[in-house]
């Protein structure tokens, strides 16, 4: 026991813990308690609704803080016939994934979870670990909607890595590094330095397509095909209830803040300020980067109310004869560009 | 291995299935069967190999209550509660049955009432259908924006009668009130506000690209095929078939209004596809506000009920009155003994007779289509079910 402790104290251990905590309590659920109260509010807004108005005062801002405490209340469901430990794990797998790809993100020019060389790699690779779990949730369940929704799940994030890998990979060729923080330095100084605006149009096609192909791996809308609400009940997560459920939602809303704060970091400057040094600086990096990843899950919640839902063959059809096809065609470009 | 695994797995109609294949189950508590349908689903992987749809779970022995009623206005009521969401057509609908078995003609200003609160109607029950059938191929924007409207409408039969789903308003002989003061204002206001609301409605949903892609080519009824299953309403019209009850076999006034009836002309897929009978609905709304318009304009003062007893003793006897409800024809049987009950009341329900097709078309799409060509039926299982 001396000796576990010792370890752990001569090594780091725990400040090691607790950096990693630190994008956890400052700001993944914080910002996952706003950003479901705020898709709650843009959606009304766009519907002529008002959205939750009374708890907490102030045009309902405490809604999800009082749908958290009623979450945490709930009976813990587990269906008679579900595989218990693997229904028991799946939440945690697919928040441990999508939770864990804050670790390399840079949040300014001073906060990086972990400097890691191969970070934009180790992103897409542990991103993928979010599959496992949404399978196992709808297999475990041992409901034929639920492993419809999982089954659909997995050939879809598997089939929009894809393009999404393809698309960041275009600027990895430019910047010549797949370490974040180093990405983000390059595109230093005004706007025209971003990575988007490089190798003019193949970049910000492959942008595009990182968009497109993130929306997916996200499963939000036109492409929330695994949880389709009218056709699958919920997907995978049908079987779920209490916390359990909410890990889900946590998962679903820490992955879209993901992508679009890889998208910003990789194409569009990360904490670096559009304007040189107008507004720079490490603190207001934070700012930066924090305000270019939320514009993007707004634009997210924007598309998933005002669109309707692709079918599954359609899906299939977007990502390996449109979007893989035009990734391909950028990275042969940009290489071409870059041996001229 | 247990001995039930060895055993064949059959479906409801007895087929049994071959080994890729699996049965789901959708519905009765499903959120796109629009009520409480059940549709057992044989598929293989996302394709979907056969359909058996299983109703009766909102049955609620309307024919039967109708002939223990001691009084014939008091089916009324109940034909409200059978498509609940066009409640003011099967008010009509059953009033010109027993009208007829009567042999009485209502005042002018009943018949235009009538029309105006028809067409009404059968704007709000287009709302839902296209409401939902957005909500059915994962839109939820369109689906509020209609209700917004809906409830305009809803406003005014709350104003006229004072009920909002279930009216009870169009009764034989007659109306239950006269339409209020400041009625006519309102309704030309509600016209004026709801024509470009037709465009937002196609702007945001008719021609988005995906909803033509999840929508054209998709669920195709021949016209043939709508005719042989007795089809009627958007789904026929759908198909191409020019046939609109209140152009084809006139009841009311209709044949004073100038307005068509729409037919699908597979614009952006095949004709007789989901987008078509989608369509059909949206032009069906701007021929109705045609409608309305000219009837507002041209209603004449005058009684609002038919001198008739308060309680009617027909002449024995039998009538098949039909008319067009949002969902295709409504007809009423209703036979009389003489005395002041109906010794029988047969409706013959759009809905029900449109959802035998729906199998026919469902086989060889996948799930989400299924979705899709159940929504474009327009079911509601109130009616299906009686």
């Amino acid at each position: 026991m001396e000796h576990l402790i010792r370890y752990i104290i001569d090594n780091d251990i725990l400040v090691y813990a607790v950096m990693a905590l630190i994008p956890l309590f400052l700001w993944v659920l914080p910002y996952a308690l706003f950003a479901v109260w705020m898709e709650r509010k843009v959606s009304a807004h766009m519907q002529d609704r008002l959205g939750p108005m009374r708890v907490g005062g102030w045009h309902g801002w405490a809604q999800t803080l009082a749908d958290i405490l009623k979450l945490i209340q709930k009976e813990d469901i587990v269906p008679t016939a579900a595989d218990k430990k693997l229904h028991m794990l799946a939440p945690f797998v697919v928040f441990i994934g999508s939770y864990a790809a804050f670790a390399t993100i840079p949040f300014s020019s001073a906060y990086i979870g972990s400097n890691l060389n191969l970070g934009l790699f180790y992103i897409i690779a542990v991103s993928s670990l979010v599959v496992v779990g949404i399978l196992m949730a709808g297999w475990s369940s041992n409901n034929k909607w639920s492993l419809f929704g999982a089954m659909r799940s997995a050939a879809q994030i598997v089939s929009y890595e894809i393009p999404t890998v393809l698309a960041l990979l275009a600027v990895v060729m430019i910047a010549g590094t797949l370490n974040l923080q180093d990405i983000n330095t390059m595109q230093g100084g005004w706007f025209w330095n971003w990575f988007i605006f490089k190798k003019f149009p193949f970049i910000f096609i492959a942008f595009g397509i990182y968009f497109v192909a993130s929306l997916a791996e996200t499963n939000r809308t036109p492409f929330d095909i695994p949880e389709a609400e009218s056709e699958l009940v919920a997907g995978y997560h049908t079987e779920y209830s209490g916390m359990k459920f909410a890990l889900f939602f946590l998962a679903e809303y820490a992955n879209m803040f993901a992508v679009s704060a890889i998208g910003s970091t990789v194409f569009l400057g990360g904490w670096n300020s559009p304007f040189g040094n107008f507004l720079g600086g490490p603190i207001w990096g934070v700012f930066w980067f924090l305000s270019k990843g939320m514009f993007f899950v707004f634009v997210q919640m924007w598309l998933r109310w005002t669109l309707p839902r692709m079918r599954v063959d359609q899906l299939m059809y977007i990502s390996w004869k449109v979007l893989t096809p035009w990734a391909f065609v950028c990275v042969l470009a940009v290489g071409a560009w870059m041996m001229m | 291995m247990p001995a039930t695994l060895l055993e064949q797995v059959k479906t409801s109609t007895g087929r049994a299935l071959r080994s890729e294949e699996m049965i789901i189950n959708m519905g009765p508590q499903h959120p796109s069967t629009h009520g409480v349908l059940r549709l057992e689903l044989v598929v293989d992987g996302e394709i979907v190999v056969d359909v058996i749809p299983h109703i009766g779970y909102l049955h609620r022995c309307f024919e039967k209550h109708s002939e223990a009623m001691t009084n014939y206005q008091q089916v009324i009521p109940y034909c409200d509660r059978m498509d609940y969401l066009a409640s003011m057509n099967m008010d009509w609908a059953y009033a010109l049955a027993v009208e007829k078995l009567l042999a009485i003609k209502v005042p002018d200003r009943v018949e235009y009432i009538r029309v105006i609160m028809g067409e009404l109607q059968r704007i709000a029950s287009h709302l839902i259908a296209l409401g939902t059938y957005g909500l059915d191929v994962g839109a939820f924007t369109p689906f509020l924006f209609m209700f917004r409207d809906r409830e305009r409408i809803l406003d005014l039969f709350e104003m006229t009668c004072g009920a909002r789903l279930l009216y009870n308003y169009i009764w034989v002989g007659g109306l239950s009130h006269d339409i209020p003061p400041g009625f006519i204002d309102k309704a030309k206001a509600f016209c004026k506000y709801f024509r470009p609301n037709i465009k937002e409605c196609n702007d945001l949903l008719t021609y988005n690209e995906i909803f033509i892609k999840r929508t054209a080519n998709v669920g195709i009824l021949p016209k043939d095929v709508a005719i042989d299953y007795a089809c009627s309403g958007p789904m026929l019209r759908g198909s191409g078939v020019d046939f609109d009850l209140r152009r084809d076999d006139p009841y009311s006034i209709y044949d004073k209004f100038d307005w068509k009836p729409q037919i699908g002309t597979g614009e952006v897929g095949t004709v007789g596809d989901c987008w078509d009978r989608y369509m059909v609905r949206v032009r069906e709304m701007e021929q109705s506000l045609n409608i309305i318009e000219q009837a507002l304009d041209m209603i004449p003062e005058g009684e609002i009920a038919s001198a008739i007893p308060k309680r009617i003793r027909p002449n024995p006897g039998e009538v098949y009155v039909r008319s067009e409800s949002p969902r295709g024809e409504i007809g009423f049987y209703v036979v009389s003994d003489g005395s002041g009950t109906p010794y029988r009341v047969k409706a013959r329900a759009p809905a029900f007779v449109n959802l035998a097709v729906a199998p026919e078309i469902c086989r060889g799409y996948m799930i989400a289509d299924v979705v899709a060509i159940v929504g474009s039926v327009d079911i509601v299982l109130g009616e299906v079910d009686r």
